[in-house]
């Protein structure tokens, strides 16, 4: 029986620079998620448990030095830049058209959306902190 | 799309892929929005951790890091096979290995997390709280 490799994800897309350099992207930034997505899971649900996790504890713990919000800000531009994307090949599985047209525009304004609100968050949460 | 491909280990580890990306997508829309709401009106945080801490929310919160340790491991396995194409061959194997280590690294943070849901102390404690 010939053997019939089975797809492993998307194919490497040939010919746009553009979809090729998101395929590249999703690659990276998924490795990047794999440690800081993970270990952030692992901070909040293992170390220590959600129920402590008041506003004034993410100030005064989580948020409490800069390069803990820094590489926070980092797994956000991450997990915006995949989740959104991902998304949106799931869009372009299902839809065709002007649905496809007007689902992928809405995500592209959700990815702005929840980038900046998650930005606000992460710089303005009582900013100036300590140092 | 999803039913009518023949099912086997590298159609089902696809349908597990996209059906916990999709999860893990509408989740951070939430989380981006709880942790907003957390900056501009902390005492509104607050009350939604109850929901988060209790029993319901503990299931739920499994369930995330189900679909995040999945998605994580099986997208390993995607870079793997992209990468280094003659992996293709050993997709199921690798398929299987990430099921080891997703029962191996998932249970003792399962049990951490479902702990206080039966009244009972987390196993493991790091002088945190």
């Amino acid at each position: 029986m010939a053997i019939r490799p089975s797809q492993p994800s998307r194919i490497r897309p040939t010919g746009s620079g553009w979809e090729l350099a998101i395929w590249y992207l999703m690659r990276l930034t998924g490795l990047g998620l794999f440690v800081t997505a993970l270990a952030h899971y692992i901070i909040v649900h293992f170390l220590y448990d959600p129920k402590d996790q008041t506003a004034q504890w993410i100030l005064d713990e989580r948020w409490g030095n800069i390069a803990w919000r820094t590489a926070d800000w980092l797994m956000l531009s991450f997990v915006v830049f995949h989740a959104f994307m991902g998304m949106r090949t799931v869009v372009q599985d299902y839809t065709k058209g002007g649905v496809r047209t007007a689902l992928t525009m809405l995500l592209y304004l959700g990815a702005i959306v929840i980038f900046v609100m998650g930005t606000i968050a992460v710089m303005t949460l009582s900013f100036p902190v300590r140092p | 799309m999803l039913l009518r491909y023949r099912g086997s280990e590298g159609m089902l580890a696809w349908a597990f892929h996209r059906i916990s990306g999709v999860a893990i997508w509408a989740f951070i829309l939430l989380h981006v929005f709880d942790i907003w709401l957390a900056s501009v009106n902390p005492p509104v945080y607050d009350e939604l951790l109850t929901i988060y801490g209790s029993p319901g929310g503990r299931v739920v919160e499994s369930l995330l890091g189900a679909a995040l340790l999945y998605h994580a491991l099986n997208g390993l396995r995607i870079i793997i096979m992209d990468f280094w194409p003659s992996m293709t061959r050993y997709h199921k194997q690798l398929w299987y290995a990430n099921w080891v280590l997703f029962a191996v690294i998932g249970l003792p943070i399962l049990v951490q997390i479902m702990a206080p849901a039966f009244g009972l102390k987390p196993p493991f404690s790091f002088g945190g709280q």
